[in-house]
């Protein structure tokens, strides 16, 4: 096959590309509008029926109520402001909160700063090894000061799906039975929406974070479900917007933008999986079959039909990254070379893997636009750049973490 | 497919991350062409027989995990440098570039090797992302490890030195050995050891190394 051209990208769970119909909708509004959605006058009024309009879809997208949905600048400030929003606004019923070791950073790191700088009790609970939080040990965490409990919908390194479901349903018991009455489930569904169906009643939140990058629509733009009767206490201050919790004048071009991609997803999502999950499948087997010394990383099952993350055992991922780049992949790696802390992958650590096997992690995330042919090629480069990278490696992981 | 351990992996000329060639790579062209083409190493198994001084850094905990073997002549030159690394990209780049720098010219004195510093490879590399700094730090330690093994071998314990401190952070003074004492008294994280030590308080571009040495010293002590 020839290299030069190729250019296979496989890491959508870092960023879709942006849907040709996203980017209309958005230069049309551009070009047509130029009022303040808060302005009380013809242009506004305009700008402002455009965003109800936006409002009233991913609303009915995720099957809740327009006056539920605030749009923020991106899943990283929805995570944000669910958590700390609800954990300052309720901490005079008690400051103990919960989430599970896999999070995203946006949700971990806004946990461990209210830990750290604002007195609370964070309890963070393991997942097991195929890398799913087992739904009781999550609700035996949950004491009577207990309030935001965050579980993700789907992991965006391993992509395993969440009994987010499972949970919100028992803490619906528990509050019925008088427990747990200030607990306000949040659940992180960024990597979960161009795949899964979201309903926010089935799902029983109080809360609920998605975004633009992750289902081809434009980056930069988040939304949260915030459920009728669960208040947040604001991070920004200064205007009347998103009911005052998320002020600031409103994107108007990127929430429409974003609604049409949600629009988009629902239309093809259930296309999308049978196209995804077969390529998903070929991937899997012709690394683990190809390339000695493999292993998956999370469910075989329980996963988006996009998500592939191995690791290759005795070389580092920064490496193999930067070779696969030169042939046209595109991928992502667990490695701490790559991350702006130099800390390995904290998803592979929770799976009880050793830090050489989280250096060693690589993730390819499949897309619309990914073919057969893609995958293909992907399995041909792949075993000489690994053989040669081994090669010259000193290290022998164990043999217990990959057979 | 039979011989491709012999061809070097060949990135797109120029540029690796944009088809249109008009952004630039992650690395300089000669941390490319090191990390690309890398120079002296050994290919799978070693024949230790034919070195007299052996080295090692780093561990893979770490992320980079650095080996070196050496031949020195009697005239205590070091004619023969090879070596195998478990690291990302600057980490091969920058070892490659080492072996190649020792060994030119007929190969430098021990006393020449020993005096190399992570700032001269980085040097001829025209340097590499500052986070990634830590990276090369690691070979020259390597080198030295190895020449402190050559006279231990050669029964010259005298002329042996054993590793002095290294400045991690010049404002607050603070030496890796005062980081490796803050973590065997139980400074496990970043906050402890600088609740300790300052380390980084008014100088946060170190940081990652720092904590880089907090992981190195817990995975040696504490498992």
């Amino acid at each position: 096959m020839n290299t030069e051209n190729r250019n296979v990208y496989l890491d959508h769970a870092a960023a879709t590309p942006t849907d040709q119909a996203v980017v209309d909708v958005m230069a049309e509004f551009n070009v047509d509008l130029k009022g303040n959605a808060g302005s009380f006058h013809s242009e506004g009024k305009r700008a402002k029926d455009q965003l109800d309009k936006a409002r009233a879809f991913v609303a009915e997208f995720l099957g809740a109520r327009p006056d539920e949905i605030l749009f923020t600048g991106s899943g990283t400030e929805s995570d944000n402001l669910a958590i700390l929003g609800y954990a300052r606004v309720s901490a005079k019923h008690g400051k103990h909160i919960v989430t599970t070791s896999i999070e995203h950073h946006a949700v971990l790191e806004a946990m461990q700063h209210l830990e750290r700088k604002e007195g609370f009790e964070l309890t963070v609970v393991p997942v097991e090894k195929n890398g799913i939080v087992d739904a009781k040990k999550v609700l035996d965490a949950i004491r009577e000061d207990t309030t935001i409990v965050s579980v993700m919908l789907v992991n965006n390194e391993i992509g395993t799906i969440q009994p987010v479901g499972e949970i919100g349903n028992a803490i619906e018991k528990m509050k019925k039975n008088g427990k747990a009455q200030h607990v306000a489930l949040h659940t992180d569904a960024m990597q979960a929406a161009a795949y899964l169906e979201i309903d926010v009643k089935k799902l029983h939140v109080n809360l609920l974070s998605i975004n633009g990058s992750k289902v081809y629509g434009p980056k930069g733009v988040g939304a949260l479900f915030v459920k009728r009767g669960t208040k947040l206490q604001p991070l920004t201050f200064g205007g009347a917007q998103e009911k005052g919790i998320r002020p600031g004048t409103e994107d108007v071009a990127s929430i429409i933008g974003f609604a049409t991609a949600l629009q988009i997803v629902k239309e093809r999502r259930d296309a999308d999986a049978v196209h995804l999950l077969p390529l998903r499948e070929k991937l899997i087997e012709g690394i683990l079959n190809s390339i000695p010394k493999t292993r998956l990383n999370g469910d075989r099952v329980q996963r988006v039909p996009n998500n592939v993350n191995v690791s290759i055992m005795d070389l580092e991922g920064e490496a193999l990254l930067l070779y696969l780049d030169a042939q046209g992949i595109y991928a992502s790696t667990g490695s701490a070379c790559t991350s702006a802390s130099l800390d390995p992958s904290h998803v592979i650590i929770a799976l009880g893997m050793p830090f050489e096997v989280a250096h060693g992690s690589m993730r390819f995330t499949l897309g619309r636009e990914t073919t057969e042919d893609d995958i293909d090629y992907v399995i041909e480069q792949l075993p000489p750049l690994v053989e040669k990278l081994r090669a010259i490696s000193p290290v022998r992981v164990d043999p217990k973490y990959y057979e | 497919m039979s011989d491709y351990k012999a061809e070097p992996v060949k990135g797109r000329k120029g540029d690796v991350s944009a088809h249109d060639g008009a952004s630039s790579w992650f690395y300089s062209d000669e941390v490319k062409e090191h990390f690309f083409n890398p120079k002296n190493y050994i290919m799978n198994d070693v024949d230790e027989s034919q070195f007299n001084a052996i080295g090692k850094v780093g561990s893979p905990a770490c992320g980079d995990e650095l080996r070196v073997w050496l031949k020195i002549d009697k005239d205590e030159r070091i004619v023969d440098f090879k070596w195998k690394t478990f690291g990302c990209g600057s980490a091969i780049a920058s070892t490659s570039m080492a072996s190649v720098m020792v060994t030119e010219n007929g190969g430098m004195t021990l006393d020449e090797a020993r005096s190399i510093k992570p700032q001269d490879i980085m040097t001829r590399l025209k340097g590499l992302p500052a986070r990634k700094f830590h990276c090369s730090v690691l070979c020259d330690k390597a080198i030295r490890d190895a020449i402190n093994d050559y006279f231990r071998r050669t029964e010259q314990i005298d002329r042996m030195i054993v590793e002095a401190k290294r400045m991690i952070d010049p404002v607050a003074k603070v030496t890796d050995h005062d980081i490796e004492e803050a973590v065997l008294d139980g400074a496990l994280d970043l906050d402890a050891v600088q609740k300790k030590t300052k380390v980084g308080v008014g100088n946060p571009t170190i940081l990652p190394a720092v904590e880089e040495l907090i992981r190195f010293y817990r995975e040696k002590y504490f498992g």
